[in-house]
């Protein structure tokens, strides 16, 4: 009836995994009580939930990885205490749980918290930042969201139910197959992964289409802003290499629990072909991380340099060059496996070639910089660390990208310092940076900037403190995930990583802090124009929140720049001439639904429970049926509610609330073409 | 948000069908980027085949197991049912919409006796000690033809749900649009299934 699911999966073998297990079961036990004493059950579930509009699952998905941040960092700072007392001693964790985790920490990190973060921020900015009303297919996008937070719930229940996955976040057979990890832990990690990665196959098909569907008149494919071309090039990637961690997902999954042989030891399986299938998902993965990032720094730093992106057209070639050589460099995570010297130098060389873009990019940040009226917001301080910091982990990844130093330092700590080296500066950093600066598009007020400043000084210190001495350490021959060692020259540096945790712990509390802080004083940090930073992107045209409808009339796009332009020549914040009738996508239960649905089919194929597993299946395939039979998705916000919003917004912009333009009307031989009056 | 919802009347069922048109266009592009998705999956499904092909382990060879003869009676009526279900589309195209239930049905038929032919391929191989857990090459095939077969499942429970959809609303635009939809989901099937005998099956027996 319960497949091998017994009494025995409750985790009493550790204090510290039965405190784990006290933690996640008693937060979600205090949050859903918080909720049913605050009666806010219905209202969520009837405005939140169930919502199909973009800005909300967008926020739901930075509140998923926020939630999931924590619970990947409480596992880094578990395992730097670790390591930093464990010289020729067993620490305070068994070796079993170390490896649990280290790899529920990798596996977390990057499924569960940098790929909803990004989600996250392309929903609640890209469809305005193109002057639409929503993504392509909103109920889809409902459904990738729960298939997200599916996953992520699979990976929490594991601490209380049973164990996680001791394989590393590679899950590498013949380690990860049913001989060597026979428990539930490598399941966890497979239906975790299959059920994200189908929300983000499906993520990354709706923003295909919305963005080269749903653009307003004039949003040419050169206008559109930074952070859309590169949501442009993830999505793509996002379709086109998460197949494949389907499809080993599921090979693996069917070596586990059918006895068939793709990656054993025998019977004519080859586990080679894991690392080949992992990695064709896995490097463009890296990128999708990376480059939303990059769309960030971009529309940040020209911002608050108030000054035109340098290079635009370089910075589209670049990041389209990026998501292009992200599927020719695979092989360079494993070099060592021995494929032949001229197969590694291939792999090698494209590894190398990555780093021009790279460059590019970084001079065009560097030279939008140059002579601007730089503003240090906090978004811009994340930006510019991001940069020192981001050059150094490329200069170390160029070093791994050659097969013979490779061979010294795979495996090493020396690795773990350069993709932290890559993925904190490169992509955390830039969820931050966007975190700040969009906060009040999404809820009307700002966030506190002193203390995202002093949330990114500790990120910054901590980050340093904690993977520097971890460089270090690579070249002293230290390997990756050691639960112990007998080597007292190491222990100095890893107290120092310890550390650095500690320091990167002050950051987050920060973050909570900022907050906390800010929501309590929302009011005098009111975002009334809609318009805090003097932007320059469409989206800070609409109202902060906007209305559920982003535009009442779609703008008209003339330059790069749309709505620096529109303030220019006095557009910006002109009534239409009449409003019209908008049709709005209805809010539907199915998404919720159906991830609840996969959450229970992943989690009753990790223990067997054939019976709940089917059925959770045919129900599925029911609710999708229903969808497709419903024609009636949609209903019409009438033209008499909308001027009513609008008129609203409009009576609260004053001309003192609004951005003085006068200083960037251009002025002699810059001006160029006679640019038409209006400037406030 | 739920005051505003008001009977479409005059100007706002306008709206509605502007809306409707511009969002069934979206769909017919995103149904095929979800085919490429579903290519990329294939393809890599195919490159494990080529890879373990020649890992017998001991194991029955693909010269013993396959047979030809069974596997052009099944590229047959996939073929056919390809045929019909263009017929299908050509009659939607004319507004007759008990042709399309006729030629969809049809379709259906087919379908189902393709999958009953692989049932039967997949049952006497088993049967025969070549099930999917003997080798690599099995676990490939297995899993590679397995995949096609349960999309051409998927498949025939879309022509089931479509012919119910033509016979209760019409041909309306959403029906149509969903027609085509499923009809490239169809072709596709096909597109793979050539590729299938091509890559496995040809090369299998020579």
């Amino acid at each position: 009836m319960l497949g091998r699911l017994t009494i025995d999966a409750i985790p009493l073998y550790s204090w510290v995994a039965m405190g784990g297990a006290a933690v996640t079961v008693g937060g979600g036990l205090a949050v859903f009580l918080l909720i049913t004493y605050l009666r806010a059950w219905k209202m969520l579930w009837r405005d939140w939930l169930t919502s199909v509009d973009h800005k909300k699952i967008g926020i739901m998905y930075v509140v998923l990885a926020l939630v999931m941040l924590v619970r990947g960092f409480i596992d880094a700072l578990m395992m730097r205490a670790q390591q930093a007392i464990s010289l020729n001693n067993e620490g305070y964790l068994p070796p079993e749980h170390f490896e649990q985790i280290f790899s529920s920490h990798g596996t977390i990190m990057i499924f569960f918290v940098a790929m909803p973060f990004l989600t996250g921020l392309i929903n609640i900015i890209v469809p305005q930042q193109i002057g639409a009303r929503d993504v392509a297919f909103p109920f889809l996008n409902s459904v990738s969201l729960w298939m997200t937070a599916a996953g992520a719930a699979l990976v929490l229940i594991s601490l209380a139910v049973g164990k996680f996955s001791t394989a590393g976040w590679t899950g590498y057979p013949p380690y990860s197959g049913v001989e060597y990890s026979p428990g539930v832990g490598v399941d966890y990690w497979i239906w975790a992964l299959l059920v994200s990665g189908i929300g983000s196959t499906l993520s990354g098909i709706n923003f295909i289409v919305t963005i080269v569907k749903n653009r307003c008149p004039g949003m040419h494919l050169m206008r559109m802003p930074m952070f859309t071309w590169t949501t442009l090039c993830i999505s793509i990637l996002m379709a086109f290499a998460f197949p494949a961690l389907t499809v080993v997902a599921a090979q693996l999954a069917l070596d586990r629990t059918l006895g068939f042989h793709f990656f054993t030891n025998e019977a004519g399986g080859n586990m080679m072909m894991f690392a080949n299938l992992l990695w064709i998902w896995g490097h463009p993965e890296v990128y999708i991380l990376i480059l939303p990032a990059f769309g960030i720094f971009s529309e940040v730093v020209a911002t608050f340099s108030r000054k035109r992106l340098f290079g635009y057209e370089s910075l589209v070639y670049a990041t389209a060059c990026i998501a292009i050589l992200s599927f020719t460099v695979w092989l360079h995570h494993f070099f060592t496996m021995g494929s032949s010297a001229n197969v590694n130098a291939v792999f090698g060389i494209a590894t190398m070639i990555i780093a021009v873009p790279t460059g590019v990019k970084i001079f065009d940040w560097l030279f939008t910089m140059y002579r601007g009226r730089i503003e240090f917001h906090p978004s811009m301080v994340y930006t510019i660390g991001f940069m020192v910091t981001f050059v150094i982990g490329g200069v170390t990844g160029v070093l791994l990208a050659l097969p013979p130093a490779d061979y010294l330092m795979h495996n090493s700590t020396f690795l773990v310092a350069h993709f932290h080296n890559m993925l904190i500066p490169g992509a955390l950093f830039g969820y931050f940076a966007g975190l700040n600066y969009w906060f009040p598009k999404a809820f009307g007020f700002k966030l506190d900037a002193k203390w995202g400043i002093r949330s990114f000084w500790f990120w910054m210190v901590g980050f340093y403190l904690a993977f520097m001495p971890l460089y270090a350490l690579g070249f002293m021959g230290m390997s990756r995930r050691m639960e112990h060692y007998a080597d007292p020259s190491w222990q100095p540096f890893l107290i120092v990583a310890a550390l650095g945790a500690v320091c990167v712990l002050c950051g987050i509390i920060c973050i909570g802090i900022q907050l906390y802080v800010s929501i309590k004083t929302w009011g005098s940090s009111a975002d009334v124009t809609g318009d805090p930073w003097n932007g320059r992107t469409l989206e800070w045209a609409t109202s902060s929140p906007p209305a559920p409808y982003n535009f009442a009339v779609l703008p008209e796009v003339r330059d790069i720049d749309a709505f620096h332009e529109m303030k220019l020549r006095g557009t910006a914040y002109t009534p239409p001439d009449r409003y019209e009738d908008i049709v709005m996508p209805k809010s539907t239960g199915l998404g919720p639904i159906l991830g609840g649905l996969a959450f229970v089919l992943g989690f009753s194929m990790v223990w067997y429970i054939w019976w709940l597993a089917a059925l959770c299946f045919v129900l599925s395939l029911v609710c999708v049926g229903i969808r497709a039979c419903d024609d009636d998705t949609d209903f019409v916000m009438p033209a008499a509610e909308v001027e009513k919003i609008e008129r609203a917004r409009l009576a609260r912009i004053t001309p003192s609330n609004m951005h003085d333009m006068r200083p960037f009307v251009p002025k002699g031989a810059a001006s160029g073409l006679p640019m038409p009056g209006g400037a406030a | 948000m739920s005051s505003a919802m008001i009977t479409p009347a005059g100007g706002a069922r306008e709206a509605l069908e502007h809306e409707e048109k511009k969002s069934l266009e979206a769909r017919e592009f995103g149904f095929w980027i979800y085919l490429m998705t579903d290519a990329v999956l294939f393809a890599l499904l195919f490159a494990t085949y080529a890879v373990l092909a020649g890992n017998f382990a001991d194991g029955p060879t693909s010269k013993e197991l396959f047979d030809l003869g069974h596997v052009a009676g099944e590229t047959a009526l996939l073929l056919l049912s390809s045929l019909t279900f263009g017929f299908a589309t050509l009659a939607m195209g004319e507004d007759r919409a008990g042709r399309v239930i006729q030629w969809l049905a049809l379709t259906l038929v087919l379908g189902v006796c393709f999958l009953a032919m692989e049932m039967v391929e997949f049952y006497g191989m088993i049967e025969k000690g070549a099930g999917p857990d003997v080798s690599g090459f099995l676990s490939a095939f297995f899993a590679l033809v397995g995949t096609h077969g349960l999309h051409v499942a998927f498949g025939a429970i879309g022509i089931c749900v479509m012919i119910g959809q033509v016979m209760v609303k019409g041909l309306t635009l959403p029906v149509r649009s969903r027609l085509i939809r499923l009809g490239l989901f169809w072709h596709f099937l096909d597109i793979v299934w050539i590729g299938i005998f091509s890559v496995v099956y040809l090369p299998g027996v020579m």
